[in-house]
């Protein structure tokens, strides 16, 4: 028999996402993570602004909640305060990728040891539907009305590989979670970059193909099609850097 | 005399601050308060402690944050134009009641201003420079001796009442050098706050550290609840020098290194028969209300002696109930009145009155 | 007794040092003092001060506006200052870099070819601590006695061999006419 259960690491408080978000499927892969490491003790995670703000009333390890873009920058005090405790910061693609640029860059090129977990859903959802440094091409939001026009707004920011040209990160890579193939890929690799902290391996960061239904104007299903028609092409699944698999190399 | 060293007042806030048990300084250059920075990157590795220098102001005072969350004393430096880049951390350290220092060694603004001594952040520094209902502790130092007695004093308040502290010096005061005798050092204490995110060794229920309340009346509550504390910080820990006030009819209100240029001032009216004494402002929040109201009750005017284009002269008058008159003399833009500036403004509130 | 002494010159001509000299001299004296430089771009080969005070009383304002004894090292500091001095004061002229004569009648005035002293005796660029020298013969804001503890308080032990020299320019100074 199959039991369905809450990871130990999630509270009991039931999400506030909308129908057919992946937060929560993100919330659980690093919920579980949390638990198969046992460092549910040790663990300290720092919340975006953003969707997942209230991030910190989900995870039954001790929270701070960090201004905008900021949490790689506070994560660090946390580490360097506390270098025997698991420290992660959880942040949405305008959070790091747009205001926090900065913090992000310095955290990964000083290999600081934390865990980043990055969900990329190309839009604001907390604002209501703007156009976010990840939107794509073309895409329709409430700030980009006649689609993303790269001439005068840009193009999308691709996080992943930005970072990896890097010499500091030790961990860099992408994944999805529209469909159970993908999922069960991006389990092994937010565990993984929660082991290179535990390991002292340094700045590993994960990025996470995400949905986003409501601000998206899609049915749950239809979301999880976009991930893979059009977000996957341009943001293409893999490992950017693993400095742990060079050190086995050589 | 105890065992007194010549230091840059700069240095002394760096060595004051390792001395009360600080072991982690974030911080980026930026004159006149470099030193601060340079004296910790020396000195943090060789005690077991932290120095790191950020990508940027925003980011020193969040690894501030970081840090202040799990309970250990932690600090940053700055100037000016860089704490202004720093309101955002701060708002939000005060809104989640965490303690740290913020030092703001001042140069002339606005925007990026110069590079010379001034004293015109005191609105930022003590109306609360960042958004939201919130105060600093903010303490002014006018002497080398103070940077380092006060820096140790605002670890020690910012930790009594849960909010940070900061230290508001200027160019001068960061630049000179003087004897000062330096505390004992203290070894960091690290005892577990009921607060702090340690990790909860799952032993205890998670502790958050945060500013967010979407329920107004729970933010009300929390506002409340820190302004309770406020008052009582009000009614207990204002600090003030009194000057040759006994017998003075007029007198001189000036902070920092405006406070120094103010007592040559006074002496020198003194010896021309005019009775003029001078308060100086050790805490500028809380400020010295009750020593300024006495004070009414006993001079016939105010002069507010300041580096800016008048911003204390405001709480001059708000203290006094403008009961007396309260004149200005004031220089801005990174240059510092002469005593015989002063002197002629003390003059000129006398009207030539002995 | 209150000194105020504005020293002034090029940066690199040991104006801040000369001061800093001054300041542990009076420390080890047990006076109240305070040292004040001028700091920020121009300290890199523009125009260089020092303000120290030095009393038997709390010092009140650290900065130099009218000094007892200006010490002047370059022809532009001479014009800025001159005037400054309060009346009775003493000018100590370097009197290798400047070639005009101070125009005030109300001062002391000592043309000191600190410069052509330092070269002459090999002591590099350390016409300031000539000057030092000559400052404390003339006008003794420290005491003659125990040179030494405080030239070693202010040369690092990295550059002992800077213990010498200085010395000796200070000796200089001292036993200049």
């Amino acid at each position: 028999m199959v039991v369905f259960e809450k990871p130990k690491s999630l509270t009991q408080k039931e999400f506030h996402y909308c129908p057919g978000c992946t937060h929560g499927i993100i919330h659980r892969l690093v919920a579980e993570a949390i638990d198969t490491l046992g460092i549910e003790g040790s663990a300290i995670g720092v919340a975006p602004v953003g969707c997942a703000v209230m991030a910190y009333d989900y995870f039954t390890c001790d929270m701070v909640e960090a201004a905008h873009g900021r949490a790689p920058a506070v994560a660090t005090g946390i580490k360097r305060s506390l270098p025997e405790c698991v420290v992660f910061t959880y942040q949405g693609d305008g959070d790091l990728a747009s205001i926090g640029m900065a913090e992000t860059v310095h955290a990964a090129t000083r290999n600081e040891n934390i865990t980043v977990i990055f969900v990329n859903n190309a839009i604001y959802g907390m604002t209501g539907g703007q156009m976010a440094p990840t939107s794509l091409p073309g895409q329709v939001t409430q700030t980009s009305p006649y689609g993303r026009d790269v001439k005068t707004a840009g193009y999308p920011v691709k996080v992943a590989e930005l970072l990896s040209a890097l010499d500091g990160p030790s961990y860099i890579a992408r994944v999805a979670v529209n469909n159970v193939k993908h999922v069960l890929e991006a389990k092994k690799v937010i565990q993984k970059a929660f082991e290179n902290q535990i390991r002292g391996k340094g700045f590993s960061l994960v990025e996470v193909v995400s949905a986003c239904p409501t601000n998206w104007g899609m049915t749950p299903q239809k979301a999880l099609d976009w991930v893979e028609e059009k977000m996957i092409p341009y943001y293409p699944l893999g490992v950017f850097r693993d400095k742990t698999a060079e050190e086995v190399q050589a | 005399m105890g065992n007194k060293v010549l230091m840059k007042g700069n240095e002394a806030i760096a060595e004051a601050a390792i001395r009360a048990g600080c072991r982690h300084y974030f911080g980026y250059p930026i004159t006149p308060q470099t030193e601060v920075a340079a004296y910790m990157a020396k000195r943090m590795p060789k005690i077991g402690g932290v120095f790191l220098q950020a990508e940027s102001e925003i980011a020193a005072i969040n690894m501030v944050y970081g840090v202040a969350g799990t309970g250990r004393r932690v600090m940053t430096s700055s100037s000016s134009p860089g704490v202004s880049l720093k309101q955002e951390g701060i708002s939000y350290i005060a809104g989640s009641d965490l303690p740290c220092l913020i030092v703001d060694v001042q140069r002339g603004g606005p925007g990026l201003g110069g590079i010379q001594p001034s004293q015109s952040d005191y609105f930022q520094a003590t109306k609360g420079g960042g958004h939201g209902d919130y105060h600093l502790i903010v303490l002014a130092p006018s002497s080398v001796q103070e940077m380092a007695d006060l820096t140790a004093l605002a670890f020690e308040l910012a930790e009594k009442y849960r909010m940070p502290a900061m230290l508001l010096a200027d160019g001068t005061i960061g630049q000179m050098m003087e004897p000062v005798e330096l505390a004992e050092p203290q070894e960091p204490k690290f005892e577990e706050k009921p607060w702090a995110v340690t990790g909860t060794k799952c032993k205890r229920e998670h502790h958050i550290v945060n500013s967010l309340y979407l329920a107004p009346d729970e933010l009300e509550k929390k506002n409340f609840e820190r302004y309770e504390r406020y008052h009582t910080i009000e009614q207990t820990e204002a600090r003030y020098e009194s000057f040759m006030m006994d017998d003075a009819e007029y007198c001189v209100v000036a902070f920092g290194i405006a406070a120094r240029v103010s007592k040559n001032a006074v002496v020198a009216a003194r010896k021309k028969g005019i009775k003029v004494g001078l308060i100086r402002p050790i805490t500028l929040w809380p400020f010295p209300k009750a020593a300024l109201e006495k004070a009414a009750a006993q001079v016939k005017g105010f002069l507010s002696v300041e580096l800016s284009m008048g911003q204390m002269i405001e709480d001059v008058r708000l203290a006094t109930h403008d009961a007396r008159k309260v004149e200005l003399c004031c220089r801005t833009g990174g240059m510092i009145m002469s005593p015989d500036e002063v002197l002629a403004a003390i003059e000129k509130l006398t009207g030539g009155e002995k | 007794m209150t000194t105020q002494i504005l020293i002034a010159g090029f940066g690199g001509q040991g104006i801040l040092f000369a001061g800093k000299f001054l300041a542990n001299k009076g420390l080890m004296e047990g006076r109240q003092l305070s040292w004040l430089p001028s700091y920020g771009p121009e300290m890199r080969g523009g125009t260089a001060n020092c303000s120290v005070v030095l009393s038997d009383e709390p010092v009140g304002s650290p900065i130099v506006n009218n000094p007892d004894v200006l010490i002047a090292m370059n022809l532009p500091s001479l014009d800025k200052y001159e005037d400054a001095v309060v009346p009775g004061g003493t000018i100590f002229v370097d009197s290798t870099l400047i070639e005009r004569k101070v125009g005030r009648t109300d001062v002391k005035v000592f043309y000191v070819p600190a410069t052509k002293l330092a070269q002459q005796n090999e002591l590099g660029n350390l016409a300031n601590m000539v000057m030092v020298g000559k400052v404390i013969r003339e006008c003794a804001p420290v005491a003659q006695e125990g040179l030494e503890d405080a030239v070693r308080s202010v040369v690092s032990a990295k550059h002992a061999n800077m213990f010498d020299i200085n010395l000796k320019a200070i000796q200089i100074g001292l036993e200049l006419n």
